[in-house]
């Protein structure tokens, strides 16, 4: 899992003078703000709150959405984990605000909150995710078998297939692994690990007839080969999907099938 | 950009850069080198694969080629003090010598460069400076080749 578990429930529980059993500690919120219809220059705010240490980042976002100032703007939906809205860059991480609880992150400091790199800032934490969703889009991200009659029962797949693909299966299109690679911070012409993820699942899916064309389309001079193995985007993933090790085996199905 | 409203917004005191308003928004803060429907073009080849094999198999022989040329040079038998022109007159007198540096001279130029031509890729943003960079970088590399492959073959050891 990305974020490490730090078990130190008695340092961050300290009960304050007054409040006996208050589980309740004072937590600074530096979140990176830009307002395009006020100014043209992105700043950093600090917000102080009382916040439950056991509670989650977008807990504290929510409190001072709901609170402290309306205007903060961030994109969340489910809230838990699996819709992959809230991805944003927690104390220069790339995390799901929904699954980082305040007590793994030192709220003796002051938490940093910035939008995910490498995309367009829209205004506070809302990125522009159309590059991104382009890129996952040119990779065919849907089954394609070559039979053109209609399916009559279901496609079945031994659990040995089923289980190559298990890992990239995971992926929630957060954007937090894509936008943690250096390679696309620069250039976002390439792929991105996501777009990747996301080939590799119907690349080696038994059912899938497509994966020559897939194949071909990652082969792309913006393709897997721009991959650094820097792994930023495995420690970036929220689902604990191995990203590097995926790419890696499209490289490798890659250069088998020439050889 | 101007608007017939020019003052500033309704919603407070604006710090900074007065003149942002609902109707006269900043420009946002945009990535470099976004990809949309368009782009990139697509390309047909294997030319990346190659270059990214090549790097792995090169820098496997470059270890070789290089220590070894490192060792004879500046370690075995008496150092680095025994270089001088009767030294290389030795060496390029024998067939083995001159396949190594040649080998080693084009392994490692092309090993760097395409080394270079990825670093390009990876942290220049606009299309001139690509453009200028790399053309820069084949420059250097084609000369630097073509003329060590020339002294390699021509070197004449009773030259005057």
């Amino acid at each position: 899992m990305a974020t490490p578990v730090l078990d130190k429930e008695e340092a961050a529980g300290k009960p304050e003078p007054g409040f006996a059993d208050s589980p309740y500690i004072t937590v600074t919120f530096r979140v990176r703000r830009f307002n395009p219809e006020v100014s043209a220059e992105a700043t950093w705010e600090d917000f102080q709150l009382e916040i439950d240490p056991k509670e989650r980042v977008l807990d504290g976002l929510h409190k001072i959405k709901w609170d402290l100032d309306g205007t903060l703007t961030f994109r969340r939906s489910c809230a838990h984990g699996i819709c992959g809205s809230d991805a944003m860059r927690i104390n220069g991480k790339n995390r799901l605000a929904c699954k980082t609880l305040i007590k793994d992150i030192n709220p003796e400091k002051p938490i940093t909150v910035e939008p995910i790199k490498g995309l367009t800032v829209l205004k506070d934490l809302v990125v522009d995710m159309d590059p991104f969703f382009q890129a996952y889009r040119d990779v065919m991200p849907f089954l394609v078998t070559k039979d053109t009659n209609e399916p009559t029962r279901e496609r079945l797949q031994s659990a040995e297939d089923r289980a190559r693909f298990d890992d990239t299966t995971k992926c929630i299109l957060c954007a937090a692994c894509t936008s943690s690679c250096p390679v696309f911070w620069n250039d976002g012409q390439y792929f991105g690990p996501a777009a990747i993820v996301n080939a590799h699942r119907f690349i080696f899916d038994s059912r899938d007839e497509a994966g020559e064309q897939r194949l071909e389309i990652l082969n792309d001079k913006d393709g897997v080969w721009r991959c650094r193995t820097t792994f930023n985007c495995t420690d970036a993933c929220p689902r604990g999907i191995e990203v590097t090790k995926a790419i890696a085996e499209v490289k490798r199905a890659l250069i088998t099938r020439r050889f | 950009m101007s608007t017939t409203e020019t003052t500033a917004s309704g919603i407070g005191p604006v710090e900074g850069a007065p003149g942002y308003s609902v109707e006269n928004p900043a420009p946002v803060i945009e990535a470099p080198r976004k990809r949309t429907k368009k782009t990139p073009k697509s390309t047909r080849g294997n030319f990346e694969m190659y270059g990214w094999l090549f790097m792995r198999l090169s820098g496997v022989v470059l270890v070789v080629l290089v220590l070894g040329h490192l060792l004879i040079q500046l370690v075995l038998d008496g150092g680095v003090s025994k270089v001088g022109f009767a030294f290389v007159a030795g060496r390029w007198a024998s067939p083995w010598w001159q396949v190594w540096d040649l080998l080693m001279l084009w392994l490692a130029m092309l090993h760097g460069c395409n080394g270079l031509r990825t670093v390009i890729n990876d942290y220049a943003e606009r299309a001139n400076t690509r453009l200028w960079l790399k053309a820069l970088l084949y420059t250097a590399t084609v000369w630097t080749i073509l003329l060590g492959t020339l002294v390699i073959f021509t070197f004449d050891p009773n030259i005057r």
